[in-house]
């Protein structure tokens, strides 16, 4: 990594401090829309969008922002943003919109918007913060591509709706796994992912905060 | 946002908290609101061609990325008088607004608490319905229902043969009933039940409705039961409740009577 502030604020989450696999945030929205592709793929977008644009807002107003109400003012800018992405779904992606149904609306209650704007916005000058809230909204968009592409692939054996795997029922060889498409696999896959990752990095690995101590024989009276 | 200085007015004082939470607020709620307006035509549009696109499903004339609007031009609408089931030719059937109709007190009537087993609550004295021709010939009779569920009123298209009793398909394309579970009335398979299911039997008593278990073939009333799905019976038992209203004789029942050239 070099060591450009910029360039560290942008690329760092997606990887080495990713907000889903280091921080475990953004569960709840990765285990309910990533059962296809494509709406994953708009809420990464949607996600994005709000991360970096409520980061640089925050930050913009960080200096005259009176710590009494901070948290407060940082939902209400989040919640702003959200709402306008929602109605721009509506409008510009309808059956999409309605397939990511409340899921959008709760990007308000996603950990990692408001944990960047409190932990990062509230500190760091705008475009800095910018590029935070995106790559932050990057290394979700990365884990949630990930989850969404093993999902429909092995769920429907289709990717964004063509088929890749042919299916037993339409005549081919593949038969789909069904628990794919239940929540609990997306359980499964981020753990996979996270284990992967940590495996790979392994500075990632948390300390144990307790490990159950062998005793030996003699010393147990 | 007023400038900042090195030394002035402490930034925790109660008139700085209260200036910050005003400003933040203006342009929040400026920012909200000019979004929901400038995009609420788009929005309005979309819901439109969605409904259009449902009831090109009904009609079995929905083809895949199709122009929905050129399709839907072959489809006829009418405005139909509920009471006398009589077509009514002094409203455009285009300009026609249902919606606004069902809110206006002169263009709707209560519906009596004893009849009212949908829930409808009032409804338009008129209604829009679709026909779909072929070489001319009336091959579908498309019509709008509704009626609440367990949580929530499904709004649907019921599509009939012409002889105005067999059903030839339906979907619902508004609900909000328990994803998972009561939202099986949008699924495939639930909606390839209803199609040659009959509507009234030889005496012109509405039999058709969901039934609780699956339907035998030697069940004698097994041409008006469509299978319903094990634990979603109160949406099952909703749309029961809105074909009975609705085809009954306080909804199309006068209509589908002339349509089946009956006596009254």
């Amino acid at each position: 990594m070099s060591d450009s502030p910029a360039k560290r604020a942008l690329l760092d989450p997606i990887v080495d401090d990713n907000p889903v696999t280091l921080h475990v945030l953004g569960i709840c929205s990765a285990l309910a829309v990533t059962t296809s592709l494509l709406p994953s793929l708009y809420m990464c977008v949607a996600l994005t969008v709000v991360a970096s644009l409520a980061n640089a807002s925050v930050s913009a107003i960080r200096k005259v922002l009176p710590g009494s109400i901070r948290i407060i003012v940082q939902m209400t800018i989040i919640a702003s943003l959200v709402i306008v992405v929602d109605e721009s779904l509506k409008a510009f992606a309808y059956e999409t919109s309605r397939e990511l149904s409340v899921f959008v609306g709760l990007i308000i209650t996603n950990c990692i918007v408001l944990g960047r704007t409190e932990s990062f916005g509230s500190k760091n000058p705008i475009g800095l913060s910018f590029l935070d809230g995106l790559g932050n909204g990057l290394g979700y968009s990365v884990i949630l591509i990930l989850v969404a592409t093993c999902r429909e692939l092995l769920g429907k054996g289709t990717l964004l709706g063509y088929t890749i795997l042919p299916n037993v029922a339409d005549g081919g060889w593949y038969i789909p796994n069904g628990m794919m498409l239940l929540p609990p696999s997306a359980f499964f896959v981020i753990g996979l992912i996270i284990w992967a990752v940590r495996t790979w990095k392994a500075e990632q690995v948390e300390e144990q905060e307790y490990r159950i101590h062998e005793v030996h024989r003699t010393e147990a009276h | 946002m007023p400038e900042v200085r090195k030394q002035p007015v402490k930034r925790e004082s109660v008139p700085r908290t209260l200036l910050v939470a005003f400003f933040v607020s203006l342009v929040c709620s400026s920012l909200v609101a000019s979004a929901a307006v400038v995009l609420k035509p788009l929005q309005v549009a979309n819901a439109l061609l969605d409904v259009r696109k449902n009831i090109l499903e009904v009609a079995g004339l929905m083809e895949p990325g199709a122009d929905v609007n050129a399709l839907f031009a072959a489809i006829e609408a009418r405005v139909v008088d509920l009471e006398t089931g009589a077509y009514v030719d002094d409203v455009d059937p285009e300009t026609f607004d249902p919606v606004r109709a069902k809110r206006d007190p002169e263009l709707s009537i209560e519906v009596p608490a004893e009849l009212d087993v949908a829930r409808v609550g009032r409804r338009a004295k008129r209604a829009r319905i679709y026909l779909v021709r072929e070489d001319g010939e009336v091959t579908r009779i498309i019509l709008p229902v509704s009626g609440y569920g367990l949580w929530s009123t499904l709004y649907g298209f019921l599509a009939l043969e012409p002889d105005g009793n067999t059903v030839a398909d339906i979907v619902f394309y508004a609900h909000a009933e328990t994803a998972g579970i009561g939202d099986f009335v949008t699924k495939a398979a639930w909606r390839a039940r209803w199609p040659g299911k009959r509507v009234y039997d030889e005496e012109g008593a509405l039999r058709l409705e969901v039934f609780k278990g699956r339907a035998t073939a030697d069940d004698p009333l097994s041409d008006y039961r469509v299978d319903g799905v094990s634990g979603a019976t109160l949406t099952g038992n909703g749309v029961t409740n809105l074909i009975r209203y609705w085809l009954g004789d306080h909804g199309y029942g006068p209509f589908l009577r002339n349509i089946r050239g009956e006596e009254s």
